[in-house]
Order: structure tokens, then sequence, then C-alpha cells
């Protein structure tokens, strides 16, 4: 599979641009962008390259409530771009409808945290909807965007992580970016790809990550993973906004002689398994790290599978340094989140282990 | 309009971000480039307009009030809506229950060919559904679920609509699929789960689907297919199709929140989308009186801004004539329509079910034989010189020759290949799921005996 090609030793700086072998994105500059402007851009290219492209959820004919849709029901007109009742499970039951007749239905849900109305429409029929009918009907022009993760003031309903829920879905594929060039590609790919997908956005980081984004059409792969820093040691897997926090903590970890090796995993499913495989069979040591709950969050999946592939490799137990059982807490949001020196503290036990 | 925005501009910021979006027009109807065919625009008016004029010149008790929504006028008086209304709302029929044409009816013309081919396919689905029946109890199949009783609703409805039109049933509409071609031995073919199945074999029984007749697939999820059939039918309107789509479901389906999110969308989409309720009466065992309070399904079209009809869903003439009527409202206004017709589930709810257990014997004995659609209607061919008893039987003999050699076919054709297990979950398999038939296939080696025959490797 592509995975294999090309990826193993690319060294990008993370919010860098860097070098691809079979891309241009990373050669070329752009604009500096955050992270709504790189995903309003994608939405542009979609939406201009499709003419049976739509973008549709609550609030988006202003712009959105975090303006990810400016300017898009402007330009190309409110029956193609328009505000939806305010019932999740409508938005995106109306975009399997509209994805099954062949349109590409990119769907807003304007918090992650709100996204279970819908889970019936995403699993038993987003989901299901090649397979029950033998490759007769997809709904795979379907692409549901929702912001995620830790704001700082989000409390329970504005801060949720709930990527582990869909992971657990055969038939969907779940994306996450971590900064405004990998968005707007990995956008466009989600938007073409062939299957129904969820997009989670680190609301974080839409107007915190600035980075050069190219402005011409260009997509990143699914189901690749990509080592971001190269090192020895120990290797760590995140996605989104948290990749920030556990490169900061590998850069502390530097000072002190310890060479970390930093994947970005991007598409959670299908998820690149070879190349964590590839890296903790070098490192011998793995940690991952995310803000969703620690308890049955995908962390333990990467876990389980890289102790099956990699135990004999393994120099010390995979650590997760993860969000804690609790609702995401208001008040208590600095004990709750996984930090960078708890990172670190990680670090240094599974590398003294 | 643009007056009255700059001069308060000041006033507040939804004003602001009125005039940034100017050319999204103040007032317009919402989602087509021309103006809506539909006078919602009363309702689209969020700003609360300065009311000159109005309280000069007139009686106090005229005044309106002016809200988000538009103009409505106030009362002094403590009014509730009452929950019901005095009358049912009442239900549209052409045949009497003898199936005599009722007089000075409004019913829309059927051709001989089309009423024959109609009454045909009732008996054809009679038949079909009593063998299936027959088949599961000899153990010969898993599953089935019959549509007794609801034969007109199925046919009728089928022949109204066009081959374009688009349908996202429930689960009781195999009529629908007759009606378009689909043949006795993909029937049987889907509930044996062979490898001529469209579907791969991967669902239970009667969980047909088929792309060449425009039917997608069944999924027995209640009420899913609804908000999918409003996507469906704006498409149809954005690529300027002369089609609908038509969705069903039952008086249960009716309670799921589907049901509310896609009549909701329907109305403000302005989606040209048929939603056919079968109210027969029960969900499973859960008969209507548990099941809402409102009267019926035809009442809360309103609520939603839907246009909605009673029907009698026995009657194949009065199903046809409403289905036709409201397919040409809903393609040419662009909008969504609602048919309650009312009828009765004779059969069980599927075979695993005994509705004896909650219903009487007797009650479900009268609406098979007094209110029975095919009788009716065969009643009225039969008056128009259109049918006779000697095409009667032999239709019935050849029918159901026709089905149990389908079953036969159907039962001795070999299960889909293994690989269909992993393909269509994604358009091409991950790597995951051919690590995992890898690993299957390996297993099978070592412990065959665990694995069915039938199923070739």
């Amino acid at each position: 599979m592509a995975a294999l090609l090309g990826r193993s030793c690319r060294k990008l700086g993370f919010l860098s641009s860097g070098h691809g072998a079979r891309r241009t994105v990373s050669t070329e500059t752009g604009k500096s962008l955050n992270l709504y402007a790189a995903i309003n851009q994608a939405l542009h290219i979609a939406l201009d390259s499709d003419p049976r492209s739509y973008v549709f959820g609550e609030d988006v004919g202003f712009g959105g409530v975090f303006r990810c849709t400016t300017g898009l029901a402007e330009r190309f007109g409110k029956n193609r771009v328009f505000n939806t009742p305010l019932c999740e499970q409508g938005i995106v039951g109306f975009g399997i409808g509209l994805a099954a007749m062949g349109n590409r239905a990119i769907v807003e849900i304007q918090f992650a945290d709100y996204i279970y109305p819908a889970f019936d429409q995403i699993v038993n029929e987003a989901a299901k909807f090649r397979y029950r009918s033998g490759n007769q009907f997809n709904c795979g022009g379907l692409t549901i965007r929702a912001p995620y993760g830790a704001v700082g003031h989000g409390g329970h309903y504005h801060s949720q992580s709930p990527e582990a829920f869909f992971c657990h879905v055969p038939g969907i594929k779940v994306v996450i970016p971590r900064s405004p060039r990998e968005a707007k590609g990995l956008l466009l790919s989600c938007i073409r790809d062939p299957n129904p997908v969820v997009f989670f956005e680190p609301k974080w980081l839409y107007r915190q990550a600035v980075e050069e984004v190219p402005e011409h059409d260009y997509t990143i792969p699914l189901s690749e993973a990509e080592v971001i820093r190269e090192g020895n040691d120990i290797t760590l897997v995140g996605w989104g906004a948290q990749l920030t926090i556990m490169e900061q903590a590998c850069l502390e970890a530097e000072k002190e002689g310890i060479s970390c090796e930093l994947i970005d995993l991007k598409t959670l499913l299908p998820w690149d398994k070879e190349t964590v495989e590839a890296s903790v069979k070098k490192t011998g040591r793995l940690l991952i790290s995310h803000e969703a709950p620690i308890t049955g969050g995908f962390g333990a999946e990467i876990s389980a599978t890289i102790l099956e592939r990699c135990f004999l490799k393994l120099e010390a137990p995979v650590s997760r340094v993860c969000g804690l059982d609790t609702p995401f807490p208001l008040v208590f949001e600095p004990f709750y989140m996984p930090t960078k020196n708890k990172i670190l503290d990680a670090i240094k036990t599974t590398v003294n282990y | 309009m643009a007056l009255r925005l700059r001069s308060s501009l000041s006033k507040s910021n939804f004003l602001n971000i009125l005039l940034r979006h100017n050319n999204l027009g103040f007032g317009t109807a919402s989602h087509t480039t021309r103006v809506s065919q539909n006078p919602i625009s009363r309702f689209c008016n969020t700003m609360a307009e300065k009311l000159s004029s109005v309280g000069e010149h007139e009686d106090a008790n005229a005044q309106v009030m002016d809200f988000p929504g538009g103009k409505v006028a106030f009362t002094p008086e403590i009014k509730f809506i009452s929950e019901s209304s005095k009358e049912r709302v009442p239900c549209y029929r052409v045949l009497d229950d003898n199936g005599k044409l009722i007089t000075n009816s409004h019913f829309v013309q059927v051709s001989e060919e089309v009423a024959v081919k109609m009454y045909s396919d009732m008996v054809t689905l009679q038949i079909m559904d009593n063998i299936f029946y027959e088949a599961q109890r000899q153990g010969r199949l898993s599953f089935y679920a019959t549509t007794i009783g609801e034969e007109a609703i199925n046919i009728a409805s089928a022949a109204a609509l066009s081959p374009q039109d688009v349908i996202f049933p429930q689960y009781r509409e195999p009529g629908v699929l007759l009606w378009r071609g689909f043949t006795l031995q993909e029937f049987a073919n889907q509930c044996f789960g062979n490898k001529s199945d469209n579907g791969k074999g991967r669902q239970m029984p009667v969980h047909y689907g088929s792309n060449k007749l425009n039917y997608f697939t069944v999924s027995a999820t209640i009420a899913t297919q609804l908000p999918n059939a409003v996507g469906a039918a704006y498409s149809l309107k954005m690529d300027k199709k002369d089609a609908c789509a038509v969705t069903y479901f039952g008086d249960g389906g009716s309670s799921e929140g589907d049901f509310h999110a896609a009549l909701n969308f329907a109305a403000v989409m302005e989606a040209p989308v048929l939603f056919i309720c079968r109210n027969n009466g029960w969900a499973i065992s859960t008969p209507t009186s548990d099941q809402f309070r409102s009267d019926g399904l035809v009442v809360k079209g309103r609520a939603y801004g839907i246009r909605s009809i009673r029907v009698d869903g026995n009657d194949a003439l009065a199903m046809y004539s409403a289905v036709h009527t409201a397919r040409e409202m809903a393609i040419s206004e662009e909008r969504p329509i609602l048919i309650e017709a009312l009828t009765y589930r004779v059969g069980h709810h599927s075979t695993s079910d005994d509705s004896t257990r909650y219903r009487s014997a007797d009650e479900i004995e009268w609406w098979n034989k007094a209110r029975n659609p095919l009788s009716r209607f065969r009643t009225w061919i039969e008056s128009n010189g259109w049918w006779s008893d000697e095409e009667e039987s032999d239709l019935r003999s050849r029918i159901k020759k026709e089905m149990l050699e389908a079953l036969r076919v159907a039962e001795k054709t070999e299960k889909p290949n293994l690989e269909n297990m992993f393909s269509d979950v994604y358009d091409v398999p991950p790597l995951n799921l051919r690590e995992q038939e890898r690993q299957v296939r390996q297993t099978i080696k070592s412990h065959p005996q665990d694995y069915p025959s039938d199923v070739p490797l």
C-alpha cells in the first residue's frame, strides 16, 4: 500500500513546511492562514470543483460560529450553502440522502459534543449504506465536519473528543488534522473519498494555529500516518491539537538526552498500523496521548495492536497520557488535560523502565 | 426595505451582519435561485418592522403584533387551541366496502391495462407472502414479514409513481418493487441470501434493494429512511428532475425523532417528497392508542407546514388517485406531502410474532374478510368488464407455480463467496480487513467443521 512508500524517514517540522516525495504541498509557500481560514479555503475549492456539492448545517449561512463557511453562501448561492433547522439527526440524515444520489454533502455539526443525535444515522445508515445494499448504493459523498476538543473554557459541552465512538464503526472513516495546511489537504481528501467520513477539527487551533497554506487544490492521503519528528528512544503517537503539546514535551525531553519520534496518526479509522509498528520496532517504546478520557479511548486500540505486533521489541509498557475519566470539567480543566509535563514525566518513566 | 436597513444601521449588530451579506437578500425565500413558489416569505421576517400606520386608525382589537416570524393578530382572551378537533379528519375513499364506486367521487382515471396490472400484482404479492411465510414455518427460510392487508397501499401507490421516483421503504413495501419489475426469483434470492441476491447475502430476508428500480435497500432501523428521502428529494429538485422521493413508514415509525426531523426539513427545504404512512393500527403489539394521542398522522403535517391527506389505504383506486395527485403537487410546487393511508395489518408483525397474543383472532379475521383490499378492487375491475373468474384462477395457479419454482431455485443456489463478507465495507478493503480475511481463512483450514459448508470459499 502507498503508506509503506516514502513515509518512514520523512522529517517534517511541525507547523513549518517540510518536504514530501509525492506531494507538492510542502515545497510551496502560500498565504499565512489559521485553521478556520484553511478549512474555508478547502470548502471553497470543493464547492468550486464539483457543482453537485453542498455545505449545510446550523448557522453556516452567515459563515458559521467558527467562520469556517465564510463567503460560501454568497459565492455559491443559498441552494448549495444553507442553514438547516436545529436537528443533528436531520442534518446527517438529509446529508446521507443527498450523498446517496451522488452529490457531495459536506455537513457541519456545530460542536462534536452535539453529534450524538446523529449517531444512529451515522452508524446504522451511513456506515452500512454500501455494504447492506451489495454495493448497489453508497453515500460516499458524505463528509461530516465537527469542531472538537478543549478550548480552555468549554466545559462539558464544548470540549468533548468523541472520536473513539466513531472508530468502532466499520464503514466510516475518522480523520483529525493537526494544523491548517494539513486540514486543507485532509479535508479535500475526505470530501473526495468515496466513503462517508467524520472529520474532527481541533477548535483550539481555529485561530491559534497559523501556517503557510498553499493556495491551490491539493490533497493529503488518508490512512497514512506521518512521522513529524524523528527519534530513537521512544515513539509518541497522537492527533489533532494534542500534537502541539506532545511536541513541546519532545523538545524538553531532548534537552535531557531523550530522542523522541513523534507520529501524527491523522486518520484514526482505518489507521496506519504499519508506520507506528515500524517506529516502535526501532525505538522499543510507545506513548500515546489524547484529550479524550483514557478508558476506552482510541489509545487503547493502538496499545493493543502494537503489543500484538511489537511485543518482543518493547522495552517498557505502552504508556497512555490522556484525559481523565470524568465529564470534561470547567474549573478543573487544567487538572484533567494531558499536559506537557504529564507527557514528559511519562516519557522519562518509560525510558527509565 | 434597503432604506430601512440603512437608517437603523447603528441599532444592532444583527443589522450589521445583514449588511455584510447584502447579496443574500433579506426576506426572500431560501432555497431556490428564484423566488420560492411557496408563500413563506411572510415567515422570513425576523426584524420587527416599524408599524407606523397600525393602531392610529384601527380598533385596538384589530392591532397586530410583530415578532420574528411575522405579524400575528393579538387577542385579549385566554384561548387555547384544542388538543383535537371535534371531528376527526375525514378519510378519502372512492370505492365502498363492496368495491362499488361511490357516486360523485373524485378519482384519477386509470386505464384497463394499469388496473389489471394493479390487481394482478396485488394477487401476486398476496400469494408470494403466503408461500414465503409457509416456507419460514417449514424451516426453509430464517425469517419473513408479510404485507397482508396492505397490498393496495403497496401496489396502488407504486402504480401512481414514475419509475424515476426514488423509493425509501421501511420494510413492508415489497409491492412497490414488485410493481416495478422485481421478479419472484429476485425476492427469493434475497430471502435465501444466495449469490444472486443483490445484497450479497449480508442482510436478513425482506431487506430488499434495487438500484435499477430506484428502490433503496431496506434497513431495519425504524424511520431512519425519512430524512434520507428528504435529502434525495432535494437532489432531484436541484438537478431539475421530473421526479420525487417517496418514503414509507408505519404508525409506529411516526413516533421516532427521525419523523420529526424529516418533516421539518422537508418543509424548510421545500423538498419534493411524499411521506406515505401506513397506519395499520399496530407497531408489533403496540396499538395506536399507545403510540400517539393525535388524530392519527394526518394532523401532524400542519404542524410542520406540510399539506396532508388521509386516505382509505384499502381502497386501491383512492390510493392511486391520492398518490398521483400528491406527486404532481410535490414536483410542480416543490413541496412535501404527507399521506396517511389507513389500513390494517392482517398478518403478524413477522414470523417471530404471534399477534393472537395481543389481539383477537376475530378482529384479524374481520379485516381479512370484510375489509379486504383485493376483493374490493376486484369487484370494481370486474364491473368494468376487465376481469373474470377464469383469469383469476389462471393467475393464481400460474403465480403459485412460479413462486414454488423460485423458492426451489433460490434454495439450491449457492451462497455468495466468503470474500463478500469483507468487500463493500469501504469502496476498497483497507489493510485491517485484508488481514482479517487472511486470518479467517486460516482458521477455516484448521476448523472446517465450525463453518457452514454452503458458503464457498
